[in-house]
């Protein structure tokens, strides 16, 4: 301290004309934030500029808006939407999480073979190989299942096999097994070692350890990273308009093309929906990432339901006080 | 069980025999010709500088490491390898399983399952490897829970506990498999002094239960009251060995002496 400390003691002291209530006693004023308060309100202007902006301009016209919204056949195309989001979601992540068993197995030629399909399928894009899969069957006409270079048990045409939906939910799946590939074994590899080493001391069959031990404790770090995948997959679907199935985009395209004074209207309809679905999987993810944290914290997140609760306890709590004053 | 040559030829088989044991890592070789025989009930305490390859010895006893030569046998029964002529073969995966089922083993950092509660990480074991049914196997492990003294925290997460409440649990975790013979690596070294002697207590309970313990550890004064013979090795080797009357008090090597000297 650079003061004598004669002044130390002097400030320290209380001032002769102090209010007789004890300094301890009395609660401590919180800190004034005026830059704080300025930029708030440059936000909530803007935003009010914004919401104001979707509402009067005449060329969002919401009143067709309201108008295709829950029209039957866009309703069509979001059930296509959705169906073509689960099936692969399903498929690319139970592929994911084969390939990276592989990856992470002792054999090299597993390893390699994994590497490999990740690698591929990471770098062609997705529309190139949904194209690639819709002319699939000038290639190989039929397909069959038997001995590998040997005599064949079961053989299916492969024009009739390969309808637009097999299309993109296979050219989806093979796409989101490699990117959930990455996911799954990142996942794998942040349970630490000693998890593995006490269960194999225990003697745990090996499918149990991985069903029961490691991979509940990897979905932890795996869901956050699957979600954001999943919601990317989401709007990929509407990459299966170039395959001819007509999923939500696909159905606003073509309403887009019959009613041409329609197309920003249909956008927003669109815009508004996949924003729904992708609200929707936050809200599962959650949910879902509360269930796993069990044990990995000492307490659970609140819902947001609880948050609110204590928030208006806290309110509560607050307007007692300040009225006790 | 397998005879001849390569079990020691007795009435009743050593609990754990290590018979000349080396193991290197890389260039580096941790365990240089280890000779070890454990009496079944028997308590033995491995002593010895950090890095002198105690740690390694008790990991090739449940074949967690796998010796580059040299065998381990436990009550007679080969581990991890089989005697296929005058050759050792691996065992399949699922039979090494089924043998550490019957070897309990304590970690120094517990490595409790943190995603199951506490009553579920010691009622796992016997269960996945079909032992007992699920309500069998939850009453065996409030019954263990309530012999390590934790019987209120069945259902707590492991990361609710203290280090001394969670190795107990490991502990009885370890105990659910009704194995013959327990060993403990380290069990005290990550944790706090105050909670140290909550975990001595159970292992002490054990010794004097007759299953056969080996215990690595730094706790001379436990060592000395618990254990009916003390190891001291170091580089690799067994350096000497008796009752704990004879080689902390009368150590006749000049390694354990200086060893001694420091910890004590």
């Amino acid at each position: 301290m650079t003061e004598p400390p004669g002044t130390v003691f002097l400030a320290a002291a209380p001032p002769a004309d102090a209010p007789s209530k004890v300094l301890s006693a009395q609660r401590v004023q919180p800190l004034r934030r005026p830059g704080r308060w300025i930029l708030t309100a440059v936000v909530l202007v803007l935003s009010a500029q914004i919401v104001h902006g979707l509402a009067t301009n005449t060329f969002y016209q919401w009143d067709r808006f309201g108008y295709w919204f829950l029209r039957p056949t866009l309703l069509d195309g979001l059930l296509i939407t959705l169906e073509v989001t689960a099936l692969s979601a399903a498929l690319g992540l139970f592929g994911g999480i084969l390939l990276a068993l592989a990856r992470l197995s002792g054999s090299p030629v597993l390893r390699a073979a994994s590497w490999t399909y990740t690698w591929l399928f990471r770098s062609v894009p997705l529309i190139v190989v949904l194209i690639f899969l819709y002319n699939f069957s000038a290639l190989y006409q039929t397909l069959s299942l038997g001995i590998p270079f040997g005599p064949a048990f079961v053989t299916f045409d492969e024009s009739r096999l390969a309808t637009d939906m097999t299309v993109a939910v296979v050219g989806l799946s093979l796409n989101e097994a490699a990117y959930a590939s990455e996911v799954v074994r990142g996942g794998i590899l942040s349970v630490d070692q000693g998890q593995h080493e006490a269960a194999d001391a225990l003697g745990l069959p090996k499918r149990y350890q991985f069903t029961r031990i490691v991979f509940p404790q990897a979905l932890r770090s795996i869901t956050p990273n699957y979600v954001n995948q999943l919601i990317g997959l989401i709007k990929s679907t509407s990459l299966v308009f170039y395959v001819s199935l007509l999923d939500l985009f696909g159905t606003a395209q073509t309403m887009g093309a019959t009613y041409p004074g329609d197309i920003v209207p249909l956008l927003l309809v669109v815009t508004v929906w996949y924003l729904i679905l992708t609200s929707l999987v936050s809200v599962v993810q959650f949910y879902v990432e509360r269930y796993y944290a069990r044990g990995a914290t000492r307490s659970l997140p609140p819902t947001p339901l609880q948050k609110f609760r204590t928030a208006l306890r806290g309110l509560r709590e607050r307007v007692r006080r300040e009225a006790a004053v | 069980m397998t005879t001849g040559a390569l079990t020691v030829p007795q009435a009743v088989p050593a609990a754990v025999e290590v018979h000349d044991v080396h193991k290197w890592y890389g260039a580096h070789r941790v365990l240089d010709g280890v000779q070890l025989t454990v009496r079944p009930g028997e308590v033995t305490v491995i002593l010895g500088p950090s890095g002198s390859g105690k740690s390694t010895l008790l990991r090739v006893i449940n074949h967690l490491e796998r010796p580059e030569i040299g065998y381990v046998s436990v009550n007679g029964e080969l581990i991890g390898v089989k005697r296929s002529g005058d050759r050792l073969k691996e065992l399949s995966e699922r039979a090494i399983l089924a043998q550490r089922s019957r070897i309990g083993f304590v970690f120094q950092n517990f490595n409790l399952f943190p995603h199951l509660t506490v009553l579920d990480n010691v009622a796992a074991a016997p269960v996945a490897t079909r032992r007992l049914a699920k309500p069998a196997a939850l009453e065996l492990a409030r019954e263990l829970l309530g012999r390590v003294g934790l019987a209120d925290k069945a259902g707590a997460y492991p990361r609710q506990l203290s280090g001394g409440q969670q190795q107990r649990v490991a502990i009885a975790r370890a105990l659910a498999l009704r194995p013959g013979i327990i060993l403990f690596d380290e069990p005290t070294s990550a944790l706090d002094p105050e909670l140290v002697g909550e975990v001595l207590s159970v292992i002490k309970d054990l010794a004097t239960s007759g299953t056969t313990l080996v215990i690595v550890t730094h706790e001379i004064g436990f060592a000395r009251e618990v254990a009916d013979r003390i190891v001291f090795i170091d580089d690799g080797r067994i350096v000497e060995q008796g009752p704990p009357a004879q080689v902390l008090d009368k150590p006749q090597h000049e390694r354990t002496r200086d060893f001694l000297s420091k910890v004590l």
